[in-house]
């Protein structure tokens, strides 16, 4: 079974249209739903993990995009920048889902994309700031999807 | 010095070197070698054990001479980028140091501040060849009239520039936890309530004075790596402290031993000096140090081969008892428990994190070695070691 986080967006024009739950129905997908946040009549941004084959991931991307649905895949958000990087482990006992760990018996910080869920928790506390667009919740971040 | 089997001199480890006959482990090998051979035969085949360590180290800044401008000024108040620099010396000299932080920052009135920006930032421009501003301001005098003088600088552009550290390579280190109902942003990092993390900050095994836990061949005239270039001891660090509560290998279980160092900022690298911003309390800078620790004598070759095993860490509260001015051990956790990842405190699994990365320490710890092996690279013998106790 494969797994993918993604970050799905949805405009004023769709936001009360029920559209989430036909991944369960139509394509046996699992979500999980990591974070949610909605600014009524605004914007709605949800971060869900989906599980279930790959194709029918696929498939249930392709469905929420044909329905307006913005759909951004976490792990192509979310990136650390190698260069400022120290290693030094400070984001691994903050980091929820073990995406930051450290290697043994190298200790070098290893960063797990698909786990991530951009909590947001590495970018505040990365000493070097080598954490990148680890918050997909800010309420100032309306419409950087539209200006991509 | 009757008493050891071996006996060396720094002058006999830097003819070695000279003629290319040393022979060079880092801390993390000597612990292996130690093992294998006894430290009477580590002693007599191992002359130099090279150690590291990269962490946060507040206490450190450039001294600058930023040259004199026409017509003259004597500055009393000096900016880089926007970051004041100490202007209570001479015309044209400033102090810069690392947790300064700029004049506009917002500071922690948004809590946590972010503090993105300071004289830790400032050095690792410089360093890595940036152009600063410059903004000084004077009150005139006859034979210094400028009240105001700009310019762009890189550090090519400064007659003189050193890194001057007045506490750095803390000894050992507090592992810090949050004992109250709120997170809390320190020093040490983050600390969720609750004790739910606790964050240590040496790099242990590899650590310079863990490796010479009373000082016998470190202080004032000892080469170091410094930032990834030559620097100095320049004598104890402030705070230095060889009293501290020791186990029975003589480590010490907290922070004790501190250095003072020095060194040409132009012969550094970004790579070691770096800017650090930490979440609500400040700005620093990340400091490259190692230091080269001659085996003198078969006791040198046990001392250096400490590991994590060995070393004691203090677990203090950063929650009520250290910010009170408290700071009394809840308990004792070693290196090698701390590096898991995970420790039992208190009957409860807590993560752990460090905030000095082991990975670059290494790093130092292996090019120090490279650049004695290859002969660039003498030992300095100390004029006046560290003040230190007896074991």
């Amino acid at each position: 079974m494969a797994s993918k986080n993604v970050l799905l967006i949805f405009k004023s024009n769709i936001m009360y249209k029920p559209v989430i739950y036909r991944l369960a129905r139509d394509f046996d997908l699992i979500f999980n739903i990591l974070e949610a946040k909605i600014l009524p009549r605004r914007e709605g941004r949800i971060l869900l993990e989906l599980r279930g084959s790959e194709d029918l991931i696929e498939k249930g991307i392709k469905f929420l995009k044909q329905n307006e649905v913005l759909v951004e895949l976490l792990s192509d958000k979310v990136w650390r920048e190698e260069d400022k990087c120290v290693h030094c482990g400070a984001c691994t006992g903050l980091c929820p889902t073990g995406a930051l760990t450290i290697t043994q018996p190298e200790m070098r910080v290893s960063f797990d994309v698909e786990k991530c869920v951009a909590c947001g928790m590495c970018g505040l506390v990365c000493p070097f700031g080598a954490m990148k667009d680890v918050t997909l919740f800010d309420p100032f971040a309306e419409g950087r999807s539209d200006s991509k | 010095m009757g008493e050891f089997k071996i006996n060396k001199t720094f002058a006999e480890i830097n003819k070695k070197i000279k003629d290319g006959s040393v022979v060079v482990l880092t801390a993390e090998e000597m612990i292996g070698a130690t093992k294998e051979l006894g430290p009477v035969e580590a002693a007599r085949k191992v002359d130099v054990v090279t150690t590291g360590t990269f962490g946060i180290m507040c206490s450190s800044g450039a001294f600058l001479n930023f040259g004199h401008a026409k017509p003259r000024i004597k500055a009393n108040r000096v900016y880089l980028n926007g970051v004041e620099a100490y202007a209570g010396l001479a015309a044209v000299d400033c102090y810069l140091g690392a947790a300064q932080t700029r004049e506009d920052d917002p500071l922690n009135k948004v809590f946590p501040g972010r503090f993105r920006y300071g004289g830790g930032h400032v050095i690792e421009d410089l360093v890595a060849g940036k152009e600063v501003k410059l903004e000084a301001f004077a009150y005139g005098t006859d034979c210094y009239p400028n009240r105001q003088h700009e310019a762009d600088m890189a550090l090519k552009d400064f007659p003189d520039a050193w890194l001057l550290n007045p506490r750095n390579g803390y000894q050992n280190y507090n592992c810090a936890v949050n004992l109250s109902k709120k997170t809390i942003y320190t020093y040490m990092g983050i600390l969720r309530p609750d004790c739910t993390n606790a964050n240590y900050s040496t790099s242990g095994q590899l650590s310079p004075l863990l490796n010479d836990p009373f000082y016998r061949t470190i202080g004032l005239g000892t080469r170091i790596f410094l930032g990834g270039g030559v620097g100095y001891v320049i004598g104890n660090g402030t705070q230095h402290n060889p009293n501290v509560k020791r186990s029975e290998n003589g480590v010490v279980m907290g922070g004790a031993g501190t250095i003072a160092v020095k060194g040409d900022l132009k012969n550094m690298s970004p790579k070691y000096l770096r800017g650090a911003s930490l979440a609500g309390y400040g700005c620093s800078l990340n400091v490259g140090i190692g230091v080269p620790i001659p085996i003198l004598n078969e006791e040198m070759a046990i001392f250096t081969s400490v590991s994590d095993e060995d070393i004691h860490a203090p677990i203090v509260d950063y929650g009520f008892d250290y910010p009170e001015g408290g700071g009394s051990p809840l308990g004792y956790v070693t290196y090698a428990q701390l590096k898991t990842g995970e420790i039992t405190f208190d009957g409860r699994k807590i993560t752990t994190a460090p905030l000095s990365s082991y990975a670059i320490a290494l790093e130092i710890a292996n090019s120090l070695k490279d650049w004695i092996t290859t002969g660039r690279f003498f030992l300095g013998e100390p004029q006046e070691i560290l003040p230190t106790v007896s074991y």
